[in-house]
């Protein structure tokens, strides 16, 4: 996805997916390094025999706190002020990114160190600071090394899935002086390590997202693997951490069903190797939520698409989809790429995203392996309904589909269809078959074209049966 | 009209998976057993394209005593339209289907997909529609209906080859035909225990057990270089595993495989299972 401004660009899934797939070593690589988190993901969970109990307490969780979500959402606030935290609300994203610039200006900010965060890529936070003079640092290594290429992350819990270890080593010679052609990991690790821990030290404000907040408490939690989070936290002396409204659990108590399943589904792990809680600002230091909708509300009001606000932002839809896998999170042009990410999309901007629905065979995968059973399939399903009534589908998928149902209205006219395309068939000579109009036969055989049509063989064999029987 | 997913996935999988038992009889073994009457739901595709696969479905569910009628006005369920979001072109279908089948006393469908239309999506595209629930609850998809309603638990027959099964996955995760890889559940499968009782039938494992073969209709043509990929790669699955031929409840699936495995002229044949099951005591 190539970024301007913060505005995406609106080329189709089929279209923006085509380099990606034309390159089948690379895009077969990307297939099986998710692959192998999707299977890391079933050894977890296989090892839990009430997971599927857990899958549907999480479900239920997260409806009831959307049924109630403005009561919950005043609580937390309540709550989360009487710990000393300073509570700000926003709309959307300009408010959101307003927000976060006043608090930085307020201290005179001018570095920031970053832990991951979806919403604040969703916002487009990073370069709208970068306009306003100040310096945001990535610090999960993913993110970084993406930001390194000034590229967005290509996968929500893996950003830089998509890059290979030895352009990393290619990167960090380039921009951090690590030797030209080391591509060990360790090395590499090492190296960013060092880079990150000046970053660390330097840095006036620490940014976070948020995983779970906690309505009964009004305390959050922050997930990470690489305990960025927390010396983002802990040097700097100002906290703000980032958050969509659809975050908030009930209790503290709700916590155990999602911190069991957010690192299973994610990346196979049974927890993070950080899963941090806020209660509060530190001592002599600031917190900060921003609490922000950005097109939440809309899609709370909108029942079909409501169970989507469940997502846990885990991934494992991402890992499980046969189409992400070899197409690529950039194929997606949308900051959460996906089977979640395609549901989320259409209701930011529909006609700009109305391909993405239609990115999916709908096999189901996605709605079986969601930890929060999200039926992310008949989503899809749904959305394409709403794309196709809007009129939003191209005028030539929608008068294909309005002649197909003409067609089988009337036996007599799919007979006589089905006996011509079959004649047809027989025929023509291949040239006149296999052309660049015939997307099918570019690298697939059509089908067999039999004399008789499964009608006419069960006459006879009515007739047959009938002879038999006088 | 839009489309309302109402429902909860989940609680249709359960009710689909808890209603199994209201016809616990075997006509096969009882003869004082009525003859259950079954109306044929032939996909359009396959009336069209593959005309065997639907006399081979004939065949079987006579051999097990099923009074077999294909009504001849039906052409198509309109899952091509529903599932393109064009629910306007796909609901007087869905009515046709309806009146057309409303009399039988079961429907019987070859295809796991054409069977979830009916069963899963038609509520959709007719709300209000009397009948529809009584429709839905007796519409089945061929294996299931071997196995669930005729309580058939093997197939007398030999089939002597390696094969590899393909799931499907309208079939294995709308109307869980078997247990998905993805949920914790006690393993199962449907058609894999139909085939498994054959004699001489060597089951291939795969690598991975029901990845999505890319057909997904018109994604097949819409998102043609991922949709061969991900074909290309569930052939290569099968053959590296020493599959002889290539079985599924499905021949969309199946003919998008077949036509990869044809251009490449590869070995591997491709049968839809109702071929195998029908045909296995006379053609080893």
């Amino acid at each position: 996805m190539s970024v301007a401004d913060g505005q995406p660009t609106t080329q189709t899934h089929p279209k923006a997916a085509l380099p990606f797939v034309a390159n089948d070593e690379r895009a077969h690589w990307h297939d099986k390094a998710l692959w192998f988190v999707r299977h890391k993901r079933d050894v977890a969970v296989h090892a839990v025999p009430e997971w599927e109990q857990l899958r549907e307490a999480a479900s239920q969780i997260k409806a009831h706190t959307m049924a109630h979500l403005a009561d919950y959402l005043e609580q937390f606030e309540a709550n989360a002020k009487q710990r000393g935290v300073h509570v700000h609300w926003a709309a959307d994203a300009a408010e959101h990114n307003e927000a976060v610039l006043r608090i930085l200006q307020r201290h005179g900010a001018k570095k920031v160190v970053k832990s991951k965060s979806m919403l604040t890529e969703e916002c487009h936070l990073n370069p709208f600071l970068e306009r306003h003079g100040i310096e945001v640092i990535d610090t999960d290594l993913g993110e970084r090394i993406v930001q390194m290429r000034h590229e967005t992350p290509s996968h929500i819990v893996l950003p830089a899935i998509h890059i290979k270890k030895e352009e990393v080593g290619q990167l960090f010679h380039e921009q951090l002086g690590t030797d030209e052609g080391a591509d060990d990991a360790k090395y590499l690790t090492e190296a960013a390590r060092q880079h990150l821990q000046q970053k660390f030290h330097d840095a006036d404000v620490g940014i976070t997202g948020v995983n779970f907040a906690i309505a009964a408490t009004g305390g959050f939690v922050v997930c990470t693997n690489e305990g960025n989070a927390d010396l983002g936290t802990s040097l700097p002396p100002v906290h703000i951490a980032c958050m969509g409204i659809e975050k908030l659990i009930p209790r503290a108590s709700d916590l155990g069903v999602f911190l069991r399943m957010l690192a299973r589904s994610a990346t196979g792990q049974p927890i993070t190797a950080y899963s941090t809680h806020y209660h509060g600002p530190k001592a002599g230091g600031e917190l900060h939520i921003v609490l922000v909708d950005n097109g939440r509300s809309d899609v709370l009001g909108q029942e079909k698409f409501r169970r989507s606000l469940n997502c846990i932002r885990c991934g494992a839809c991402m890992n499980t989809c046969p189409v992400y896998r070899r197409s690529g999170g950039h194929s997606y042009s949308y900051t959460v790429p996906g089977p979640i990410g395609s549901v989320l999309a259409p209701s930011r901007g529909m006609k700009e995203h109305y391909s993405l629905p239609y990115a999916s065979s709908l096999c189901g995968s996605c709605t079986d392996v969601c930890p929060v059973k999200i039926d992310l399939h008949h989503q899809l399903l749904a959305w394409r309904g709403e794309i196709a009534r809007q009129k939003v589908l191209p005028w030539s998928k929608r008068t294909s589909m309005k002649l197909g149902g003409w067609l089988f209205r009337s036996p007599a006219l799919f007979r006589l269809a089905g006996w011509s395309g079959r004649l047809a068939l027989r025929l023509l000579p291949r040239w006149a078959i296999y052309h660049r109009f015939n997307v099918w036969g570019r690298q697939r055989d059509l089908p067999p074209a039999p004399k008789q049509s499964f009608r006419a063989l069960y006459r006879e064999h009515q007739q047959r049966r009938r002879s038999d029987g006088e | 009209m839009g489309f309302t997913i109402d429902r909860d996935y989940n609680a249709q999988v359960e009710e689909t998976s808890s209603r199994r038992s209201f016809a616990n009889f075997s006509p096969v073994c009882i003869p004082w057993a009525p003859m259950p009457q079954v109306g044929l739901f032939i996909p359009c595709y396959v009336d069209q394209l593959y005309p065997e696969v639907g006399m081979a479905t004939v065949r079987l569910l006579e051999r097990f005593g099923c009074q077999v009628e294909f009504p001849a006005a039906q052409t198509c369920c309109g899952q091509p339209m529903a599932n393109t979001g064009c629910n306007d072109d796909a609901a007087p279908l869905a009515r046709r289907f309806l009146n057309i089948f409303s009399p039988y006393e079961y429907v019987v469908c070859p295809s796991g997909s054409c069977t979830s239309m009916v069963r899963n999506h038609y509520h959709d595209l007719l709300p209000d529609e009397s009948g529809l629930k009584a429709l839905e609850q007796k519409t089945f998809e061929l294996c299931e209906f071997l196995v669930d309603v005729l309580n058939v638990e093997s197939i007398a027959g030999r089939f002597p080859h390696r094969v590899g099964l393909h799931q499907s996955c309208h079939g294995l995760r709308e109307l869980r035909l078997g247990s998905s890889s993805e949920l914790v559940v006690e393993p199962f499968g449907k058609p894999r225990q139909l085939l498994a009782g054959l004699e001489g039938i060597e089951l291939v494992d795969l690598a991975r057990t029901d990845e999505c073969c890319g057909f997904g209709g018109t994604f097949a043509v819409s998102e043609e270089a991922v949709s061969c990929m991900m074909g290309n790669d569930r052939v290569h699955d099968h053959e590296s595993h020493g599959a002889e031929v290539m079985t599924g409840v499905d021949m969309s699936c199946l003919m998008h495989l077949d036509g990869l495995i044809k251009r490449q002229k590869k070995p591997m044949r491709v049968m839809h299972i109702a071929e195998i099951l029908s045909e296995s005591e006379v053609r080893p």
